[in-house]
């Protein structure tokens, strides 16, 4: 219950007496009250607590704090306080407070030691994936000597779980993907009565980029981000370390499988991905430009050459090395908490589409001067 | 015999210095016991003891072969030599206990089938498990039984040495009393040296030998529990005085 203290100032003696409780509760009341105290004039305080019912830490706090303000203004503070649990409270507080400093705000940074500090960090961060994928190689050439250290039993459960299980959604979207351009550029042939380039348009577009990209940024974000994930958990409930402990590189187990099974999966997916995106467009072609199955193939036969089709194929390993490696490597930067599971499989799907494209668009440039 | 020795090891994290000048010795056959209060770098010396974690400087000898400038080829021997138990377990959440125990030994030896699924039962069974456990997951059971599931695994290569980061921490009193027991019987009929960072009082005295106590970067004693309390320092009085 809060109960207004009396306030009496008499010849330069103020005093002050407190009664019922003095609690979180109360003091936010009672500290108004004193914000006027303090623009009085006076020389003697006395505080009065004989009649307090309660008091809590937080009210001792401000018992401490109250008596602190004055004394530093040189005004002398007397105490009346009787109650024994009362009191030891307030030796309590007191004890604590003379112990304790206060918290120093961290010092902010200066802009340009705050950029400094950001492209130390990219530079970092850039050495250790390069130190990753230096011991990627070591570790390459240490199981790839003999056949027998290779593990086909986690390679073939790796191309079941990252690469087989995505076939629908591959599909699915690589028909979609077909479908919404020929259907677009349907629209645009149309007016130049040009119909029958809808084959030669979708054959060179598919092939070279779309089917490889697609298939690339739907395994980024489906296998990609699981590598990052399942590795990160394992790196958290110490399973790595139990590995390491065991003899059990976790390049050996866990990181060249997952390579080495996205690397032989890639091409394959790019091949259906590509034929399912020729066969939306070829819908397309058949119900809007008015061009049967027979002559699409016809024309797709004599316009759309094989390396077309072999420059989609070819990127698809290298898509598949830059997209397991990243996600892996997320994995392996996991940090002992659960928020830098997150972080990091979030980078890891950016990172791995960022250099899939970076890479695709390097494909871009030699092919073309190498005329293919 | 001496099985780990280490020499005058610092470590340093960034600006912060974790040990400053560390030696230790553990021989053959004892129960050694790494105690400090929390942060002194405990887990940290055990971590670099199973070549997890590199020191600064310094030098550490396990088993005849220093870790400082040690071969993979040395590593590797090392490693089937020894066992770790977790402070969670860590087994692979991927595989049932059965095969978490088995996994060494199917990757590590030639044996049969059969012969593994034998060893695997002893196993299971030397730690307190029940057989029909063996089929669960870790995901299934207590924290509790992940740690004897841990020790299990650790245990089914037969080691010389046996690392336990806070064995018994996490579980119940009469858990941990069991633990304590176990592993004073494992020493008994195995002969393991084992090496732990523990915080339970009750078990530091029941099963230990020897204990190094860090403090402040350093080792502020080494010996036997008996004379522990001669020392002065903050941490042996507020840990061992309500003891006395």
């Amino acid at each position: 219950m809060y109960k207004k203290p009396l306030i009496d100032l008499q010849n330069g003696k103020l005093s002050i007496t407190f009664s019922g409780e003095l609690t979180l509760n109360t003091i936010a009341k009672i500290e108004k009250e004193m914000e006027i105290v303090k623009t009085y004039s006076f020389s003697q305080l006395q505080l009065d607590f004989y009649s307090l019912d309660f008091l809590d830490t937080a009210g001792a706090l401000f018992i401490y704090d109250l008596k602190k303000y004055f004394t530093q203004k040189e005004i002398e503070v007397n105490i009346l306080l009787e109650d024994e649990t009362q009191q030891s409270t307030l030796v309590l507080v007191e004890k604590n407070m003379k112990n304790t400093h206060k918290f120093v705000p961290k010092k902010q940074k200066s802009f340009l030691e705050q950029t400094g500090e950001l492209f130390y960090s990219y530079v970092i961060g850039l050495i250790s994936f390069l130190e990753f994928f230096g011991k990627l190689f070591a570790s390459n050439l240490r199981y790839m000597i003999s056949l027998k250290n290779i593990r086909f039993k986690e390679i073939a459960f790796e191309i079941n779980e990252s690469a087989i299980r995505a076939l629908g959604i591959i599909a699915l979207t690589s028909f979609l993907i077909g479908l919404v351009v020929a259907y677009q550029s349907a629209y645009q042939l149309k007016i130049y009565g040009a119909n029958i380039f809808i084959v030669d348009m979708l054959g060179i577009s598919i092939f070279r980029e779309l089917a490889p990209l697609i298939t690339a940024i739907v395994i980024a974000g489906r296998s990609g981000s699981a590598y990052a994930a399942q590795i990160g958990a394992m790196k958290i409930t110490q399973e790595l370390d139990a590995m390491k402990t065991m003899g059990f590189e976790p390049f050996a187990f866990l990181v060249l499988p997952r390579i080495i099974a996205l690397v032989i999966m890639m091409p394959i997916l790019i091949f259906v991905a590509d034929m399912m995106a020729m066969l939306g467009g070829m819908i397309v072609a058949n119900i809007d430009l008015n061009i049967s199955s027979s002559l699409f193939i016809d024309r797709f036969m004599e316009v759309v050459a094989a390396k077309h089709f072999f420059v989609g194929i070819v990127k698809g390993p290298f898509f598949a090395f830059l997209i397991a490696s990243i996600g892996i490597y997320r994995g392996l930067m996991v940090k002992d908490d659960t928020q830098s599971i997150g972080f990091n499989t979030t980078k890891s799907v950016v990172e791995s589409i960022f250099a899939v494209i970076i890479c695709d668009a390097i494909f871009s440039i030699a092919f073309t001067n190498l005329g293919i | 015999m001496e099985l780990i020795k280490v020499r005058n090891v610092r470590t340093v994290f960034g600006e912060k210095i974790i040990h400053d000048g560390l030696n230790l010795t553990i021989n053959e056959g004892e129960i050694y016991g790494l105690l400090g209060p929390s942060g002194c770098g405990k887990t940290t010396l055990l971590r670099e003891m199973v070549l997890l974690q590199e020191f600064t400087s310094g030098s550490i000898e396990l088993l005849g072969k220093k870790l400082e400038n040690i071969s993979e080829k040395d590593a590797q021997s090392l490693r089937y030599q020894w066992g770790v138990l977790f402070q969670f377990g860590a087994l692979f959440s991927s595989l049932t206990l059965k095969e978490n125990v088995a996994l060494p030994l199917v990757e590590y030896t030639g044996l049969s089938r059969k012969m593994i699924d034998e060893i695997v039962r002893f196993k299971i069974n030397l730690v307190g498990l029940k057989a029909e456990d063996a089929n669960l997951y870790p995901s299934e059971i207590s924290g509790g039984m992940r740690k004897k599931a841990g020790l299990a695994r650790a245990l089914a290569m037969d080691p010389k040495l046996l690392f336990l980061d806070e064995p018994t921490s996490g579980l119940d009193p009469i858990s941990a009393r069991e633990f304590d027991t176990l592993i004073l019987k494992l020493r008994e009929m195995l002969g393991l040296t084992i090496v732990m960072v523990s915080h339970d009082l009750q078990s530091i005295y029941d099963t230990l030998d020897k204990v190094a106590i860090i403090d402040n970067k350093k080792i502020v004693y080494e010996g036997t529990l008996k004379e522990v309390t001669n020392v002065k320092s903050d941490f042996i009085e507020s840990f061992f005085g309500k003891m006395k």
